[in-house]
């Protein structure tokens, strides 16, 4: 793939921190577009960033403005997507306390307000894949509790995974669209440029 | 409050960003609420219709009643104290709740002083009716802002008043020259600090909601188009007909605010909407508490 061509990248925007994420990956020469609703969804795009925000709501709304199959089929079939907090829920196949499922096409099982109320909060420097440390904010936060053998972890903060790729899929509890570093947004623009060969 | 947790704050405000947060009173109406899309729920005694008719001193709410709120739903839980009530700031964060109102809605505590939010861990909403308000809110430590509107009635006029009054200020703000901001500052009556922040960014350093009197959803859908980031609705739902219906239609206009046929398609059919009562006909105006 030609990396002079900005990747156009579809951004969940039912509900949530979406704005950020289009910011970080404009900034980062990509060309980002908002979803909010069936047209959106039928786009032409090189990869999708889920945001933080409410699973719950985000989820509902997927499924009532007609976004939910169209989406899971692109993924399904390749389609580079990054999920957030929220994104990562409805990436999961498994929610260890809510029977919810959404796209279900990640093989990992996630514990949705894992670490507790706001006050449960924090902000943790860890390593992120082969990429160093990097500041990872987790708000009200799910981890993931356990993946599938073709799932890679791609980071843990105290025992815990909060971050995860199984091809063309990449899943973190923590946001990185809240903070000015650009090694996540940019660690998924070059998976979506590798995988640009075969989605086209 | 370290900076770190400032900005946790703020950022849980982020994550709100683009839904509707909904007054509810009962674990039963906090379940409707979550079911029809809210991002996170108020859990108060009475809802402010019912406040403004039944008079009298309103407080913070039990918190057993609370709890039970926390327990029936997944979504963030925000609570009400009173303008400067510090006790009942506390006890709200005694029981971890994710967010605190300091709400006019209430009868005030304080009629001079604001909380001192800084000296809190979990995150502060507070409402402002334009630019100066919300600027000293946030110095005092509020990670969210929201408009006053004028709860409980129904009538979204003071709601656009104050979002219009907000907008047009930090505009103002925004093309002034570096040396017109010391002025501004003193005129707004707050810290320079954030004058720069609003004059470099073109918008408050926190997360701006609006409130009071959202009723529909082209309510809801036109404190969108005017610069709200999201939207409360209190009485506006479960004083109508049909809660449910009306509440999932409010937060998928608050999504496709700018389509006015999916606007169109899902005003229809709403059921009663809340009796209103006009800015003239009321007896307290509650935007005027605290300043």
């Amino acid at each position: 793939m030609n990396r002079d061509k900005p990747l156009s990248v579809g951004v969940l925007a039912v509900q949530g921190a979406f704005e950020e994420h289009a910011a970080m990956l404009g900034r980062l020469g990509a060309d980002p577009f908002l979803l909010r609703k069936r047209a959106d969804a039928d786009r032409k795009m090189d990869a999708l960033v889920l945001p933080g925000g409410e699973s719950t709501v985000q989820g509902k709304l997927l499924r009532e403005l007609d976004m939910l199959e169209p989406l899971r089929q692109k993924i399904s079939a390749g389609l580079p997507v990054m999920g957030t907090c929220a994104g990562m829920i409805l990436l999961a196949k498994t929610l260890e306390n809510d029977a919810a499922v959404y796209f279900g096409l990640m093989d990992i099982t996630v514990r949705r307000n894992a670490y507790g109320r706001q006050l449960g909060s924090f902000t943790a420097k860890e390593r992120f894949a082969d990429q160093g440390e990097t500041v990872m904010p987790f708000i009200r936060a799910p981890y993931i509790a356990a993946a599938g053998p073709g799932t890679e972890i791609l980071a843990e903060v105290n025992g815990k995974a909060v971050a995860a790729r199984q091809k063309n899929m990449l899943a973190l509890s923590f946001h990185p669209e809240v903070t000015q570093e650009t090694t996540v947004h940019r660690y998924f623009l070059n998976m979506a440029y590798s995988a640009g060969q075969d989605w086209g | 409050m370290e900076q770190e947790r400032y900005q946790l704050n703020k950022n849980l405000a982020q994550m709100l960003k683009g839904g509707v947060i909904m007054d509810v009173t009962t674990p039963e109406q906090a379940r409707i609420a979550e079911q029809a899309g809210a991002c996170a729920v108020m859990a108060l005694e009475r809802i402010p219709a019912d406040i403004r008719a039944a008079g009298g001193v309103s407080r913070m709410s039990d918190p057993k009643m609370i709890k039970g709120i926390q327990n029936a739903v997944s979504i963030p839980v925000m609570a009400k104290c009173r303008i400067g009530h510090i006790t009942e700031a506390q006890i709200l964060q005694a029981i971890e709740i994710d967010y605190i109102d300091e709400s006019e809605v209430l009868s005030p505590a304080d009629d001079v002083y604001h909380i001192d939010k800084t000296a809190f861990q979990v995150p502060f909403v507070c409402g402002a009716r334009d630019l100066g308000e919300a600027l000293r809110r946030i110095a005092e430590g509020a990670s969210m802002i929201r408009t006053k509107g004028e709860p409980g009635t129904g009538d979204v006029v003071q709601a656009v008043r104050h979002m219009r009054a907000m907008m047009s200020e930090i505009r103002r703000v925004q093309g002034m020259r570096q040396d017109e901001l010391y002025e501004a500052a003193k005129k707004l009556g707050v810290p320079h600090h954030l004058v720069t922040f609003v004059h470099e960014n073109g918008r408050l350093p926190v997360v701006n909601f609006a409130a009071g009197g959202v009723a529909t959803p082209a309510d809801a859908a036109l404190m969108m188009q005017l610069g709200a980031e999201g939207v409360f609705v209190g009485s506006g739902i479960f004083k109508s007909g049909d809660p449910a219906k009306r509440a999932a239609a409010i937060v998928k206009a608050v999504t496709n605010y700018n389509d006015p046929e999916m606007l169109a398609a899902l005003s229809e059919d709403l059921g009663e909407a809340m009796v209103g009562i006009n800015e003239q006909e009321i007896a307290v105006l509650m935007a005027e508490r605290g300043q």
